[in-house]
């Protein structure tokens, strides 16, 4: 654990004004700095909060009364010495203060992230925590902060680190065979044990992995896509949704012709909702980009809210003598949808097989609106109520009515809404920590496919290589990559006597 | 002159049969106060292993160089008992598991070891032979005597080099004048050495080899004592100029197991184990070895008893060495760190006979450091050793080393100009540890002479390399002793190629003579030729499937899929190179009948087996 040379300084709080701010030193020339702003010449008792003048070290002259805290290393957030100066959140305190520090000989700005990246340097946080806190200053919602606050106290690391400590205890087994079996006591066994560990730490990685990003989902927001056939009342559900008109709505069908995003706290869930282009077949070349973006958006979304304008079910119920054709009629009319959307996108029927395939593997989660129920007669509505009950009950549909105009509606749908975000988020409280990046998904899937390799039928130096590989991998999630490591397990587990 | 010299009679004798060239050796007068009108491009300290590659390697280089030894007769007083304490005695074996390839690098870049170890050797074994090739591990027993003869003979025998037995009393410093350039920590430039009596020697480059001399203390049960030329005003001198000169020291401690009579061990007991009935040497130069399979000696297993470990655990109080607070290798410990680690059990004990005319057995694996009453219970506790004569006590050695940060990867000091160190001086353990360093130093402190740019052997490119940079990069906390374990790049640094990794690399540096390079040029030559040839040569699986049948192979191949060329059915492991001989006309006799190529052939192919 190097301690750092260069000493550095920065504002750690938001820019002002405000009614405090804190000013943040680090490196060894901290104590140095500490005593001559304050024009001290002892410093203050580890980790108590003291008052102290602070003045210009060029000119003498008192800047402002402030808080001042001394953490002497390395028991300090980045491992070296770290001073805080808690000054009066104004502009012209905060510039006075940093100039006054950027005045003192050898000590230099922050650039962005270097207190973080001292502390990883310096041992005191791996990979994860740093993720985790920065995912917590980034925090947005309450369940985003519960995932990355459990991230940052390094829950996600340590389960990373046992898996890490166990790989590596099979590694060095395997690499004490090959280095002293021929001289010492070491039995061939060593190598079965230890592919038994690996085929139990194989088993845990691939449950961790199928947690369909339950994660990475929760870090990045829920992606939901508005889609329906054109004055559907897309673009008024977003509205309505983010509570600002967001996106243009006119009575004039096809008005939105881009996706429109907006940003939601649902719940303390992070949503992300789409608008897209009504789908419908069109010549029009702009409006037939809008669909294609739709329905890529479509395919890539977590969830998809396909809105239906109820007042078209009309002729439908009215033709309809049993509820079985009502419903028989609805599903061809959402086929067709899906079909135009198929056509509209100019993706090849293979791309768009794998894509539905991939949704299903994360389990792409689907909810029909009828908007528009204001507009229905008292017996349509029955009709209608009817069949949503027997698809929802019967055929598992999340189904809702809706009226964009009255809200009638609202509170169930934004009900069913939340109960599906939480069961794509899950509770970031309970069980193992997720996974919440795709590269920690990308570093496990590569170890997983070099522990694969490892067969143990011809060349075992061949299959210790695969497993170095699958240690590499696994060591960079949380920013340890050591090779002395494997031979500190051999030692400790061998009795190695030349 | 060999009277005056003190020499041995076996050197006398030796010098007196040598051919051709008279030895470069010269006697030292002893004026007080001489400045020597000689000047030398390198001086080299120490005669140990390091030394030897060191000096050796500078001469090939055409340097000018200067061996300083403390005695002719100490020249690899290593692998003799140790007389004078100077030095660790450690088992008579030379090799083994990745240690073997730094022999194997060694010598393709001409170094000595390795040829003297095949002239020497009387007992060859490549061990995990059942793994694959990347971690062979060649490996022999050695005469200690045959060794130090033949090792003497080279290096007295070596253009260039001349060898002076004369303690080093000092160093010689200039300051570093601007012309050197700004560097914030080197302030000095190593110019030569001073000797004991007073004359100075002066150089453009100095290598230190001194291995375990700073500060070294022999532990033996209670007894401490002052080991080599602690007290020797000499080597106090030269220590404090390090000291002064601002180098960081560890300390360090390793131990070394008794001695025992070999007419007295009861080997009716004991397991024998015998060497390869085709020994493979360590040169590449080399088809084979010098003494014959039949002559050669075998190795004898034990295990200590359940009474070995009582005598230790109760007289703990009597043991000093395992008390300390200095560290010990993890992997060469004494039978009484065993035995407190991992228990009262069994611990495997080897029984090495030392030379073919001695009978004196070295007890590998017992390493003590008991009182040498409680020693000798020790070992009439062991199986067949109950009636054996304890000829030497086993003891522990402490001693300072150099941080090895504070060297470049050319093994030049970053403090002082001009100035390299080689061997345990840096913390490492093992001869060829020492003789790796040794031929870098060597190769450097010439080049340097010259002002030449450094050679720099890397991780990617051998063993060296590994060593080098872990030892300058991340220092040591314990001996430091070469495992394949430590490399990255394991399946490409073999032991079998080491010679198309760095025999072309030294012939540029000028440390390889003409006859090795064309050597390796004319095999990668073979090689890839041969390679491409058998990739030519493709046949339908059943035509493979009938020659494997010929040659009696025990697998048999899927009858349908493309066709496969030689060098893919060479990758199975059950398919010998000499199946080659069945294919019709018989296209590949140039590979068949040249075991050597047949065998890197069979590697390149993915299989050494």
């Amino acid at each position: 654990m190097g301690r750092s040379v260069k000493t550095i300084y920065a504002l750690s709080s938001g820019q002002g004004p405000a009614g405090l701010a804190v000013i943040r030193a680090s490196g060894p020339r901290c104590s140095d700095v500490l005593k001559e702003v304050t024009k001290q010449s002892h410093l203050p008792r580890p980790r108590m909060a003291v008052n102290r003048d602070i003045f210009s070290p060029l000119s003498g002259e008192l800047l402002d009364k402030s808080i001042v805290l001394w953490f002497p290393g390395p028991n300090s957030f980045t491992g070296d010495d770290v001073c805080e100066f808690h000054v009066h959140g104004g502009l012209a305190v905060i510039q006075a203060v940093l100039r006054a520090l950027g005045n003192c000989e050898d000590l230099y700005q922050a650039e962005p992230g270097e207190f973080t990246k001292r502390a990883f340097i310096n041992g005191k946080l791996d990979l994860t925590e740093v993720e985790g806190l920065g995912d917590l200053v980034a925090a947005e919602t309450e369940t985003q902060r519960q995932q990355a606050l459990r991230q940052m106290s390094g829950e996600l690391g340590s389960l990373y680190g046992r898996w890490r400590n166990e790989l590596v205890k099979v590694v060095a087994h395997v690499e004490a065979f090959i280095d002293f079996s021929e001289d010492e006591n070491i039995e061939g066994s060593i190598v079965d044990q230890a592919m038994e560990s690996l085929k139990k730490l194989e088993k845990s990685i691939r449950v961790h992995l199928s947690d369909n990003r339950r994660g990475e989902r929760l870090r990045n927001g829920v992606q939901i896509a508005i889609i329906g056939e054109p004055n559907a009342g897309k673009s008024s559900l977003l509205n309505i949704l983010c509570k600002r008109p967001a996106a243009i709505v006119t009575s004039i069908a096809g008005t939105t012709r881009d996706v429109v995003e907006s940003a939601v706290n649902l719940g303390g869930y992070p949503v992300l909702f789409s608008d897209t282009a009504g789908i419908r077949e069109t010549s029009d070349l702009v409006e037939l980009e809008g669909v294609k973006r739709a329905t890529e958006r479509a395919q890539t979304s977590d969830m998809v809210v396909t809105v239906v304008d109820a007042s078209t079910l009309q002729p439908l119920i009215k033709n309809s003598s049993e509820i079985d054709d009502l419903v028989t009629a609805l599903i061809r009319q959402l086929g067709t949808l899906q079909r135009t959307m198929d056509k509209a996108g100019s993706i090849t029927d293979e791309i768009a097989e794998t894509t539905r395939n991939d949704t299903n593997t994360t389990s792409q989660q689907s909810m029909v609106l009828f908007n528009k129920v204001d507009l229905l007669a008292e017996r349509e509505r029955k009709i209608l109520k009817e069949v949503m009950n027997y698809l929802t009950k019967d055929q598992g549909f999340y189904i809702c009515g809706f009226s964009c105009k009255t809200l009638e509606g609202l509170d169930t749908f934004l009900e069913m809404l939340k109960g599906t975000v939480s069961k794509l988020c899950g509770d970031p409280l309970s069980g193992n920590p997720s996974l919440t990046q795709e590269r920690h998904r990308t570093h496990l899937e590569l170890c997983l496919a070099a522990m694969s390799k490892v067969k143990l039928d011809s060349d075992l130096v061949i299959d210790a290589e695969h497993l170095r590989e699958a240690l590499r991998h696994l060591g960079r999630i949380t920013g340890h990559v050591r090779v002395e490591e494997v031979l500190d397990v051999i030692f400790k587990d061998f009795c190695i006597g030349k | 002159m060999a009277a005056r010299l003190g020499l041995p009679a076996h050197l006398s004798l030796l010098r007196g049969k040598l051919t051709g060239k008279t030895p470069n050796l010269r006697y030292l007068s002893g004026n007080a106060s001489e400045v020597d009108s000689n000047f030398y491009d390198v001086i080299v300290v120490g005669g140990g292993h390091a030394g030897c590659e060191a000096a050796a390697a500078s001469a090939r280089l055409g340097r000018k160089t200067l061996l300083l030894t403390h005695k002719i007769e100490t020249i690899v007083g290593s692998m003799k008992f140790i007389t004078s304490c100077r030095e660790m005695s450690c088992n008579p074996s030379f090799g083994g598991i990745g240690k073997g390839h730094l022999v194997r690098e060694v010598d393709a870049l001409d170094g000595v070891c390795g040829r003297i170890c095949d002239k020497s050797g009387i007992h060859f074994k490549v061990l995990n032979k059942k793994k694959g090739p990347a971690v062979w591990g060649l490996r022999a027993q050695i005469d200690r005597d045959l060794y130090r003869r033949y090792m003497q003979q080279e290096i007295l025998n070596t253009e260039c080099l001349t060898v002076e037995a004369s303690p080093v009393d000092d160093l010689i410093l200039d300051d570093v004048t601007p012309e050197h350039g700004d560097d914030m920590v080197c302030k000095k430039i190593c110019a030569g050495v001073v000797l004991e009596n007073g004359r100075c020697v002066k150089a453009s480059s100095v290598v230190i080899t001194t291995g375990t001399f700073l500060r070294g203390c022999i532990h033996l049960g209670l007894d401490i004592r002052p080991a080599g030329r602690l007290g020797d005003a000499p080597a106090m001198g030269l220590a404090k100029t390090l000291e002064e000169a601002g180098f960081t020291v560890g300390r360090l401690k390793t131990g070394t197991p008794p001695r025992i009579d070999g007419t007295t061990i009861n080997y009716k007991q004991l397991e024998s184990h015998f060497g390869d009935d085709t020994p493979v040497p360590f040169s590449f130069m080399n088809k084979k070895v010098s003494i014959k399979p039949e002559e050669q000696v075998s190795c004898h297993l034990t295990n200590s008893s359940t009474k070995v470990g009582e005598i230790i655990l109760q007289n703990k109080h009597l043991n000093h060495h395992i008390r300390e607070e200095v560290t010990g290798p993890r992997y060469c410990p004494s039978i009484e760190s065993k035995v407190m680690r991992f228990g009262n059990r069994p611990h495997q004990i080897w029984l090495e006979p030392e030379g073919l005319n001695t009978n004196i057995v070295y007890m590998q694996g017992f390493s003590i450091t008991l009182p040498p009453e409680l020693q000798e219970e020790c070992i009439h506790n062991v199986r067949g050793l109950e009636e054996a004569t304890m000829t030497r006590p086993g003891y522990g050695v402490e001693y300072d080393f150099m941080d090895p940060r504070q060297i470049k990867p050319s093994l030049e000091t970053k403090r002082i100009k001009g100035l390299f160190f080689a061997g345990q001086i840096n913390g490492t353990t093992g001869y060829e540890e020492a003789a790796a360093q040794g031929i870098i130093a060597g190769i450097n402190a010439g080049l340097m002479a010259h002002g030449e740019p450094p050679f720099i052997v890397n991780r990617t490119e051998g063993y060296i390399g590994v060593l080098i940079d872990d030892l300058t990069t991340q220092g040591t906390t314990e001996p430091y002793r070469m495992f394949t374990s430590r490399t990255e790049f394991r399946i490409s640094l073999r032991p079998d190629n080491a010679d198309l990794r760095l025999t072309e690399k030294g012939y540029k540096a000028g440390c390889v003579t003409e006859e090795r390079y064309k050597k390796t040029k004319d095999m990668e030559y073979k090689l890839s030729e041969n390679i491409e040839l058998l990739k030519a040569y493709k046949m339908s699986r059943a035509q493979w499937s009938n020659i494997l049948r010929e040659c009696k192979a025990e697998i048999s191949l899927a009858k349908t899929g493309s066709k496969l060329s030689a060098f893919d059915v060479l990758q199975s492991s059950y398919f010998q190179v000499s199946c080659l001989s069945e294919v019709p006309g018989n296209p590949f006799q140039g590979i068949v009948s040249d075991d050597v190529l047949a065998g890197r052939i069979k590697i390149e192919g993915g299989d050494g087996r």
